[in-house]
């Protein structure tokens, strides 16, 4: 037990912990934008992958770092517009579109992987984002390295919760986006184009997700390889549902989750002598069952979540 | 000066023809009144006025300006409002968040508030209306949440006003209140269109009518040239024979609460609160009520889709122990839900399909207790069909092509097939045609002489008027005394409505004197 | 543009519409083709020929189809009823944990009474990984969705753990693989000199009983009428949670099965790559059937037919065998889309 606590002392544990939480912020915040629109995405886990790998590829193939990522939030909007067409404007079912959208931006990625660059023994790289030195905080004792020792990405994923928050609760568009999700009717008689709103949403959430999946590519690592989001998707999906549809809490619970993988990293070195290592790597899964569950009852989930709007129908 | 023109509008659904070659115009500072039944058009005409739909043919001019088709901020900006019957609100938002979605650019850096608070107090003053601007709109009355409606048209400036069925869902009262509003605003040069297929509202509030029947304009009328009987005629056209309502002594009770309670959302009050009432035989008793004070619990706990918190609920002399809707289908309890699309069908189902579900589980319909006996389901529908007059192409089309009428005699037919000694009736006309009504009603009383209690629901006081024996009013999942039809007047129901439920206390007393 | 509800549909449109999707999508994966070089006709030529062109390559197509179907007709059952089972890959893994549990010495019987034993342990654990989000979805209202698909990677984690751990077979040389399944559990091959075995027969029994079940039964009557409306089906005297836990139990023990078919039948122990996406191959292999039992059975041969094919087009033709995930995806989409424009029809004001 006292070995677990000391974990919380080392600033590796807090460095960790923003790092693991990043692309999680990023998926659940675009999730969050989708779902707020009233459109459930779950084609989050695919574009999470395209944005991996497409960041990645932009960047393998001589792009900028900075530029990497617009492409990659592009390619991840392109698959959002995608999912709109099928889910707004054909009102075809949200869940199995959603999973259509996964399956194909995944074997996607991976074909277009492939044919560029064929298999190899040694994963290619590329040099990813560098962790900038704050003067002055970055040497700071402790908390030098546990908050000021990240790329200039990581600023960016907690930068945007902020601004996610103020575009939906003071600006004229997001007032749109949220009367979408609980009554698309309401904006239709206001003279707004539900459709439009709704798809504007699920491009923006999409091209978030696709810049959460090019963190891992781009910032965590330097390397894409298949099964490298390996259900962070879902796991944002429920983050999504722990958050209550709030931004605020969607950072906290990322936040929270992260901390406890970060954690179960670090106690497998102390427990797993007597614990198989494969029970750690359950932990997060089974934490966000575990919010899922906590929250659902209290959840106010949007009233049109699920519910195609089309334009002209006999009401 | 002509605030609005409309020529020619054609629009059809598929092969239903909903407006066919209308023509219209309205002058500025007139209420014009659209009469017609349910299904004759008239919604559609206006969501065709105010972009929701397309029409086929014909065009609309607003102040001698073209309207684009099809183009909802295009009609909002020509100065045309419309309040929805169903409202277009969204409950989890604030009333100024509703108001002003809309009104400003989309991708202003932020939304400004303040003017928008002082804009909507100023306009509040001028017309009368209070208006809490920060409340949640699920916390509203109904009576509020219309006048928010109203409030987002005169926000935007609108100078013609459609009204789609505003008086549906309000007490009398409220109702004379809305009128007023809508004076002091025709005095100030706006111009409205008022729905409805009340007539006495309408020769009330109206300058002119226009009449509509199955999607053609059948007639126009200076309403001061018009009286109830002229009006009626141009809007049915036919004869509709009224079904005669006979008194009948009531007999045993078939129904009792007692003491009933379901609670309320958490931390919300109980939606029906220590609530008593005894339906017996031959009788039918109507519950009045604003919509949302309890009648939906209510009728999920008739139907046996709630179980009561406390009290107790008797059919037929037995305490009942267990609530599901089989076993109040085993008691013999026959049940129409309010809303037929959403409770009462399954849409992509067969007709006899549906018509059979609730007696499925049950010989003959089943063989073995696994297997449908298809012969028997049919021959078991098809007399069904015949019975209560279901057209239908054949059995086989799924049900939600059926029309609205049909569908509603299909879930009567269901409901009422096995002689039900008490029958809950929840809004069992709503949205029917004259024909449709006066089938519905015929059947209920049908069931009556035969014996059944009947409880009907519903927010069309002429329809309790018409067919009840006594009128309850429900008031925050409190209910009053059942009040004899001939002792109580509309007045006093519309007090009671709102919440002076001792009234008819003062009433009743007053008819046994 | 906008959408108006057809008022009658034929027969014809609701047959050619997958078709025609199918041949759409086949030409939209033909730009990817057009990519590596190689030429549009020897690729799909080579697929073709790989999948069916031999009597060896039917034989493979129908063994891989064999767990598809299975899969694919959990998810039908499930999605007919709206419960969002996409956990069938771990529901397999769960079957197949069972089968090599009682299959691998526990408990010797004749082949007639083995077989059948592994398969019902197999469908109980399948079902069995279902109780959970069934009993959190009926209480808590929580999403299915989720939670079934969390517990792919909870299942297949335990299985990882298994087979390093306690199960791990000391004669696999340090492999992590299970004991094998003992000879008395080992489903017969049914056609010589290929890996075809007993399981496609009793896939294929399963899709005609479930097809059977949900046309002529008063459960399959509920079960569509609880997918349709669940609301109307609960006032109409439905259970709506007996329902969703019975098709949960129905879905599950398919998944379970399809598992057992793999263990006992293809491979001979339990390995952690038994199934390479199976469960979530299964969901596409029930929309191209449009959630129709029997659809089901050319669906599973279709989807099998291109995978199969693909290995061997990548091996003919320099092209990556993952366009076979692009080409089932893109099936996927535009399938959903010809069949609502079966129900819909297009008008352009």
């Amino acid at each position: 037990m006292i070995d677990l606590f000391e974990i919380f002392l080392t600033a590796g544990f807090w460095a960790a912990t923003i790092r693991i939480a990043c692309p999680l912020i990023l998926g659940t915040i675009g999730e969050l934008i989708c779902e707020r629109a009233g459109v459930l995405n779950l084609g989050i886990e695919g574009i999470m992958t395209v944005g991996a790998m497409s960041g990645w590829m932009w960047v393998y193939q001589g792009g900028d770092l900075w530029t990497g990522l617009v492409f990659a939030a592009f390619v991840g909007a392109l698959f959002g517009l995608l999912h709109s067409l099928f889910t707004v404007y054909l009102g075809l079912s949200q869940h199995v579109s959603g999973i259509g959208i996964t399956m194909l931006a995944s074997s996607l990625s991976f074909f277009v992987f492939r044919m560029m660059l064929p298999s190899s023994t040694t994963p290619p790289k590329i040099v990813p984002f560098k962790p900038i030195h704050v003067p002055g905080l970055s040497d700071l004792p402790f908390f030098g390295e546990a908050l000021f020792s990240h790329t200039p990405m990581t600023y960016l994923c907690f930068a945007i919760v902020p601004v996610v928050i103020y575009v939906l609760y003071r600006t004229p568009v997001g007032l749109a986006v949220r009367m979408a999700g609980e009554s698309p009717m309401a904006i239709e008689a206001q003279g707004i184009n539900v459709l439009t709103v709704r798809t504007g949403a699920v491009a923006a959430g999409s091209a978030l997700m696709a810049v959460g999946g090019a963190y891992l590519t781009m910032s965590a690592f330097d390397a894409f390889y298949f099964g490298m989001i390996n259900g962070r998707g879902w796991i944002c999906v429920a983050l999504v549902i722990f958050a209550s549809w709030r931004p605020g809490k969607a950072l906290l619970g990322a936040l929270l989750f992260a901390g406890l993988d970060a954690l179960q990293v670090r106690a497998q070195q102390v427990a797993g002598a007597f614990i198989p290592y494969q029970f750690f790597l359950m932990l997060p899964y089974v934490l966000s069952i575990a919010a899922m569950v906590i929250m659902a009852r209290r959840a106010r989930y949007p009233k049109a979540l699920l519910v195609p709007f089309r334009r002209g129908e006999r009401i | 000066m002509t605030a609005l023109k409309i020529r020619g509008v054609t629009k059809s659904f598929g092969s239903l023809v909903a407006n066919d070659n209308i023509s219209l115009s309205l002058q500025k500072g007139e209420v014009l009144a659209l009469l017609g039944e349910n299904g004759a058009g008239k919604t559609t005409l206006m969501n065709i006025l105010f972009g929701h739909y397309v029409a086929d043919t014909g065009d609309i001019e607003v102040f001698g300006n073209p309207l684009p088709p099809g183009a909802t901020d295009a009609a909002i900006n020509a100065g045309v409002g419309m309040v929805h019957q169903h409202f277009t609100l969204a409950d989890n938002l604030s009333v100024l968040e509703n108001i002003i979605l809309g009104t400003e650019s989309l991708f202003a850096w932020k939304s400004n508030t303040d003017q928008a608070r002082r804009k909507l107090q100023t306009l509040a003053d001028d017309f009368g209306m209070q208006i809490e601007p920060d409340k949640w709109v699920g916390e509203l009355s109904i009576g509020e949440r219309q006048r928010v409606e109203i409030m987002k048209a005169l926000y935007r400036d609108a100078k013609i006003l459609i009204l789609d069925e505003p008086t549906a869902v309000l007490t009398p009262q409220e109702v004379d209140h809305l009128f007023e509003t809508l004076r002091s605003m025709v005095a100030r040069g706006l111009s409205i269109i008022f729905i409805s297929h009340k007539l006495h509202e309408i020769l009330n509030i109206s300058d002119r009518v226009n009449v509509l029947r199955r999607g053609k304009m059948v007639g126009e009328i200076e309403t001061k040239k018009a009286d109830r009987n002229r009006l009626a005629e141009m809007m049915v056209g036919r004869e509709v024979k009224r079904p005669k309502v006979e008194h009948i002594t009531a007999g045993a009770p078939v129904v009792e609460l007692d003491n009933v309670v379901l609670p309320g959302a958490k931390g919300h009050r109980p939606v029906i609160d220590g609530l008593s009432l005894t339906i017996h035989q031959h009788e039918i008793i109507g519950l009045a009520g604003v919509a949302g004070n309890g009648q939906s619990a209510l009728a999920d706990l008739l139907s046996g889709l709630r179980t009561p918190a406390s009290g107790t609920v008797g059919v037929a002399g037995d305490t009942l122990a267990s609530f599901s809707p089989q076993a109040f289908i085993n008691l013999g309890i026959g049940r129409i839900p309010e809303d037929r699309q959403e409770k009462g069908v399954v849409g992509d189902m067969t007709v006899w399909e549906n018509l059979i579900s609730e007696n499925l589980r049950q010989a003959p319909l089943w063989r073995y207790r696994r297997l449908i006996d298809f012969h028997a389901c049919r021959a078991f529908a098809k007399n069904l069909i015949e019975q209560f007059d279901v057209r239908c192409k054949s059995m086989e089309m799924p049900a939600k092509q059926l029309s609205g009428g049909n569908m509603q005699k299909l879930i009567l037919a269901r409901a009422l097939q096995n002689n039900p000694r008490f029958i809950l009736a929840n809004q069992p006309v709503r949205g029917l045609d004259e024909g449709a009504i006066a089938a519905v009603h015929e059947r209920l009383l049908v069931a009556k002489r035969n014996g059944a209690g009947i409880l009907l629901v519903s927010e069309d006081l002429d329809e309790l008027f018409a067919l009840a024996d006594r009128i309850a009013v429900i008031y925050h999942g409190k209910i009053s005394q059942p009040i004899s039809v001939n002792a109580v007047t509309v007045q006093d129901l519309g007090l009671m409505m709102a919440g002076d439920l001792a009234h008819g206390l003062t009433v009743q007393q007053g008819a046994a004197r | 543009m906008r959408l108006e509800p057809r008022e009658s549909t034929s027969v014809w449109l609701v047959l050619a519409a997958p078709i025609l999707a199918i041949g759409a999508a086949l030409m939209l994966s033909s730009g990817l083709v057009l990519w590596t070089g190689e030429s549009i006709t020897a690729a799909y030529g080579a697929l073709l020929k790989g999948a069916f062109g031999s009597r060896f390559a039917v034989a493979e197509t129908l063994t891989r189809a064999t767990p598809l179907m299975l899969t694919g007709l959990a998810a039908a059952v499930a999605f007919r009823a709206k419960f969002w089972n996409i956990g069938a890959e771990g529901q397999l893994y769960c079957g197949a944990l069972a089968a090599t549990y009682f299959g691998t010495g526990l408990i010797t019987l004749h082949p007639l009474l083995m077989i059948p034993l592994l398969f019902v342990v197999g469908a109980l654990a399948g079902g069995a990984a279902l109780a959970l989000p069934v009993y959190l979805k009926s209480k808590l209202k929580v999403d299915e969705v989720v939670t079934t698909l969390l517990l792919n990677f909870i299942i297949l984690l335990f299985v990882n753990y298994l087979l390093e751990g306690p199960w791990r077979d000391p004669m696999s040389m340090g492999w992590p693989q299970a004991a094998p399944i003992i000879d008395e559990g080992v489903l017969p091959r049914i056609m010589a000199k290929s890996r075809l075995h007993l399981g496609l027969i009793i896939a294929v029994i399963s899709a005609v009983l479930i097809w059977l079940t949900m046309r002529f039964t008063v459960w399959g009557y509920e079960i569509r009428a609880v997918g349709n409306n669940a609301t109307a089906a609960t006032f109409a005297g439905i259970s709506v949670n007996g329902t969703v836990l019975r098709v949960a139990l129905i879905s599950g023990g398919l998944a379970g099965f399809a598992g057992v078919t793999e263990v006992a039948g293809l491979k001979g122990y339990l390995t952690l790559d038994l199934s390479p996406g199976f469960g979530y191959a299964g969901i596409a292999v029930a929309m191209l059937a449009n959630l129709h039992p029997l659809g089901v059975i050319v669906s599973a041969i279709f989807l099998a037919g291109i995978y199969v094919g693909a290995d061997s087009m990548s091996r003919a033709v320099n092209i990556p065998n993952y366009i076979a995930d692009v080409l089932v995806a893109a099936s996927v989409l535009c399938v959903l889309v010809s069949l609502m424009l079966t129900q819909y029809r297009v008008k352009w004001r």
